[in-house]
């Protein structure tokens, strides 16, 4: 005699099978190279805080001009 | 499971960022990786993208890792959080595709012949629509049966919550079937 969720257990393992058959079951493709794509596109993009950073500074010379020339000095 | 431990060394290089020593742990680790991810999501190519996932957040976060610890079990949790990030944005919970079905039903003869295809395809796509959560703990403990213990490291929480969630899962899968009119 099962419990109904003992039926529901058996029910689902004769519905879905195990996706792995064999223990040396591995990537269809060597994935380094997108891996490496990964890395190099994460390393090219600008942070955003880089971004905000810019931006405050350009607002900053708009509305005081007159310190454009103490930041050319300072750079 | 077969252990696949790497020298201090490397992982300590690792640590400090280190490509090198990083290339050596992916080509190392990711066959391990790509399967446990491949038992949660069922669909190898998206099992390959969620392995350089995978690995992107490993080297994101090298400096995090303590050079003492189990390499290949902190790869397994970040693979099952990267896995479960994508079960919750993918389109599989709200609509399972046709092939879906087919593909993951089984190739051997039934030992129940009573359980007809329907029924099979049933189930499977009410277990496809449970939550994520609940779904991974029963297709790694009840599908790929793969020992608790490792399911809760995994997973990041107790043996016994893995248990609950299986249970939930069950429980869940067979109200659903009950709204259709099916009595497992």
């Amino acid at each position: 005699m099962t419990t109904p969720d003992e039926r529901m257990e058996q029910l689902l393992k004769q519905s879905l099978r195990p996706t792995i058959t064999h223990p040396g079951t591995t990537p269809q493709r060597d994935l380094w190279p997108a891996m490496l794509h990964r890395l190099d596109q994460t390393s090219n993009r600008i942070p955003w805080f880089d971004w905000a950073l810019l931006a405050a500074v350009v607002m900053w010379l708009a509305i005081f001009p007159r310190a454009i020339p103490v930041l050319l000095y300072h750079l | 499971m077969p252990t696949l431990e790497q020298p201090r060394e490397v992982l300590q290089r690792f640590a400090l960022g280190e490509i090198d020593a990083f290339e050596e742990l992916f080509r190392r680790h990711q066959s391990e990786v790509y399967r446990w991810i491949l038992r949660i999501v069922r669909d190898p190519a998206i099992a390959e993208d969620l392995t350089v996932e995978t690995f992107w957040r490993i080297h994101r976060s090298h400096a995090r890792f303590d050079p003492g610890r189990s390499f290949e079990a902190w790869a397994r949790r970040i693979a099952s959080n990267a896995a479960l990030d994508h079960l919750r944005s993918s389109p599989c919970e709200v609509a399972l595709p046709e092939h879906f079905s087919d593909r993951q039903l089984p190739q051997q003869a039934l030992p129940n012949p009573g359980i007809s295809l329907e029924l099979r395809q049933k189930t499977a796509r009410a277990f496809a629509r449970l939550p994520p959560k609940l779904r991974i703990a029963a297709t790694l403990a009840l599908i790929e049966e793969q020992p608790y213990k490792e399911i809760a490291e995994a997973l990041g929480i107790s043996t016994g919550a893995v248990k609950l969630r299986v249970f939930r899962a069950l429980r869940l899968l067979r109200k659903t079937l009950q709204r259709q009119g099916i009595e497992p």
